[in-house]
């Protein structure tokens, strides 16, 4: 059994890590690892850079492809792909999808939550967008938070 | 108790209707059930129970336990969850009794005669699919559902879903719900019956003759019952299922709700059940409504799940997580305590056996116990045609031995969607048109039906061949083994 089966949280074990140079691109990274019956995100991305055998297979990035756009964080129905790009040595930004009110604004300065919903650190909203009724959001963390934040609190 | 902002849902609540509860004055919403309104103004003890006068509260929401059973304008074991408040409407509590029905109801009214080619009986994504897919066709449907609105189960499911984006995946149950009700009215040929209720089905009527079968079913209006008589010559059985109980002392404490119950509550209705939930089981259905119940701003204090692992899908459970929410595996609820409605729940570890772990009591503070531990489908009325059951415990129970059409071992008798086996609303959906396809081109309807039919397989093929598709997967292919075992000529199969 995978330890992701018992407690509900991946570890970055269980998930593929760009390079820095890729990183600092700006990639999805899926944090979508059981063979599910889905494959949206596949779908949608313009550029084809998310690859899977068939509609059960796990989908992998291809992180050279991959441009960053967003377009599959929104379209995700398991809220399970988030973008991250580091944007000099000290920040990154974090795309992630928030289905909760109040909405926040850019600017706002709010608590950066990890996997197990702690709060691990502080971020800035630098981008809110909203695509149907779930609010994509980009905030700016330190770098070294890039692969630990996975929510926020308003 | 009311919502009133939403990060998914806009609640668009009619004029405002004052109606009695116990002679006191109370206020809902047009439009809403009377068991919603009386709980957005605090009422929770909604029956007493026959024997032991124990408090009974709101459960399943769909009409299908009898926990809200109440005396509505006289009327007694009125299903208050699936009936919609009106002006100066008188609600009383039962005090035990059931009660007596006067004829009146009945009387008042002449029976109404339907005589259709088709009938499908429940309105959810099964049944909108194989009324749309058979109309669709050519033949003429009657579409009947016991609720006052079509949708079953997916009016309340604001997460989008999962699937291929041709499927309609990404989108959220509630969007898939509006867009097949809006093409109910518009395509030709399906006449929509709402509020209405199949009680009986008998087989082989012959009274002319003919080949038909014949449905009983009650229209309630606001002033009395209608009933139906319905002839048809093919009848599609998706009337869904029922939220399984747990045994545990307290459980029928108002309070301890079916995840369905919640979801209607809180999802159609805008009331919050509660404060603080506890939830059992962590499958889709537990992780989900847990989610949905952070979105509606109730705090789930956590989630225990009785297995080791959790058994719904990892992203399900890591928007939960990453919202703080803890979930416990091997654990179960011991009990639900509190006087006359829940005020707090004892959970406890279970070993490798499922037995509890005696000095591993916990205790949570919580007024609302959930419960998503499985869905039974509903096969009364299948039963009572004489259709063939079996126990198939992939499925969920009971469910009628069916063939690669949905049809079951009666001809003409076809069954979709949880009550063909506990699925998803994706396979309900494509099931339904199998059955729906199936049953027109029976009749001789033609409109590709061979190329539909042989897509709805495959895609059903394609679903059920993941590891979470491998329950129902199992399910089914016990089903089919033991549909050819009883050696009947599957009529129509052979051209299909
Ligand atoms: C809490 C919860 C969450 C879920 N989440 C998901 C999900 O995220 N994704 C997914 O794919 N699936 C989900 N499901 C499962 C999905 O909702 C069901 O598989 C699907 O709705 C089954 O469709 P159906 O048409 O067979 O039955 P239902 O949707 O249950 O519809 C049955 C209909 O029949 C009517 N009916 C029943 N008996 C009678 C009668 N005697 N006379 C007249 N009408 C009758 C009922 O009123 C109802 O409208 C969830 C289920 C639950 C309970
Ligand atoms: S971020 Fe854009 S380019 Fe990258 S995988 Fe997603 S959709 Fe494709
Ligand atoms: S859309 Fe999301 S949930 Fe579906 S396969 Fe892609 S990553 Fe997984």
């Amino acid at each position: 059994m995978n330890g992701y089966e018992k407690t509900g949280v991946l570890s970055l074990n269980d998930i593929r890590v760009p390079s820095e140079n890729q990183l600092r691109k700006g990639v999805a990274i899926i944090e979508c690892v059981q063979e599910i019956p889905c494959n949206p995100c596949a779908a949608i991305c313009p550029v084809n850079a998310i690859s899977m055998k068939d509609i059960n297979s796990i989908p992998i990035v291809d992180f050279d492809k991959c441009t960053g756009c967003g377009k599959c964080v929104s379209i995700c129905p398991g809220l399970a792909i988030f973008v991250v790009k580091t944007v000099d040595n000290s920040k990154a930004l974090v795309t992630l999808p928030y289905e909760f009110l109040p909405i926040p604004k850019t600017g706002d300065k709010v608590k950066a939550l990890n996997r197990w919903g702690e709060i691990c650190g502080d971020a800035e909203v630098v981008r809110v967008n909203m695509l149907g009724k779930t609010t994509v959001v980009t905030i700016r963390v330190d770098k070294k938070l890039a692969m630990e934040v996975r929510n926020i609190r308003v | 108790m009311r919502i009133t902002r939403h990060p998914i849902l806009e609640f668009d609540r009619g004029r405002k209707i004052l109606f009695y509860f116990n002679d006191k004055k109370v206020e809902g919403f047009e439009g809403e059930s009377i068991a919603s309104a009386l709980h957005a103004s605090g009422v929770r003890v909604l029956s007493y129970s026959l024997r032991y006068h124990r408090p009974r509260g709101f459960f399943c929401g769909i009409g299908k336990c009898s926990s809200c059973f109440m005396t509505v304008d006289g009327v007694p074991n009125v299903r208050t969850c699936i009936t919609p408040i009106r002006e100066n409407m008188r609600v009383r509590r039962q005090d035990g009794g059931v009660g007596e029905l006067s004829d009146k109801r009945f009387a008042a009214r002449k029976k109404m005669v339907v005589d259709d080619e088709i009938v499908v009986v429940g309105g959810g994504p099964a049944g909108m699919m194989a009324a749309l897919a058979a109309a669709k066709q050519g033949a003429s449907v009657t579409l009947i559902d016991e609720n006052h609105r079509v949708g079953g189960q997916l009016i309340k499911q604001t997460h989008k879903f999962f699937g291929s984006l041709e499927e309609k995946a990404g989108k959220r149950g509630i969007e898939i719900a509006e867009e097949l009700m809006k093409q109910i009215n518009s395509v030709p040929g399906i006449h929509l019956i709402l509020s209405t209720t199949v009680v009986g089905c008998y087989n082989n009527n012959t009274e002319d003759g003919g080949d038909r079968y014949r449905l009983v079913a009650v229209r309630r209006f606001m002033d009395g019952d209608q009933l139906l008589d319905v002839f048809c010559k093919r009848i599609v059985f998706a009337c869904g299922a029922m939220e399984n109980m747990l045994a545990f002392p307290g459980n029928d404490l108002p309070g301890v709700y079916g995840a369905g119950g919640v979801q209607t509550l809180m999802n159609v209705y805008g009331v919050r059940p509660g404060d603080r939930v506890l939830m059992v089981g962590a499958g889709n259905v537990g992780l989900i409504v847990s989610y949905q119940l952070l979105q509606a701003g109730v705090e789930v204090d956590r989630v225990v799940e009785v297995l080791p692992r959790i058994t719904g899908y990892h992203v399900h459970a890591a928007k939960l997580r990453r919202c703080g929410v803890p979930i416990y595996t091997s654990h179960s609820i011991k009990e639900a305590y509190g006087s006359d409605r829940v005020e707090g729940a004892v959970v406890v570890e279970v070993d490798k056996n499922y037995a509890p772990v005696s000095g591993t009591e916990e205790n949570v503070s919580c007024d609302t116990i959930c419960l998503a531990v499985g869905l039974t489908p509903s096969v009364r009325l299948l039963e009572q045609m004489g259709v063939k059951t079996e126990f198939i415990p992939e499925a969920g129970g009971y469910v009628a031995v069916h063939d690669q059409s949905m049809q079951t071992s009666l001809n003409g008798v076809y069954v979709a969607g949880d009550a063909s086996g506990i699925e998803e609303a994706s396979t309900a959906m494509i099931e339904g048109q199998l059955a729906g396809v199936s049953a027109a081109a029976s009749l001789g309807y033609d409109r590709g039906a061979n190329e539909l039919i042989s897509r709805c397989r495959n895609a059903l093929r394609i679903f059920r061949s993941g590891p979470f598709g491998e329950i129902p997967r199992r399910g089914k292919e016990k089903i089919a083994y033991l549909f050819d075992k009883m050696g009947k000529k599957i009529w129509g199969d052979s051209e299909l």
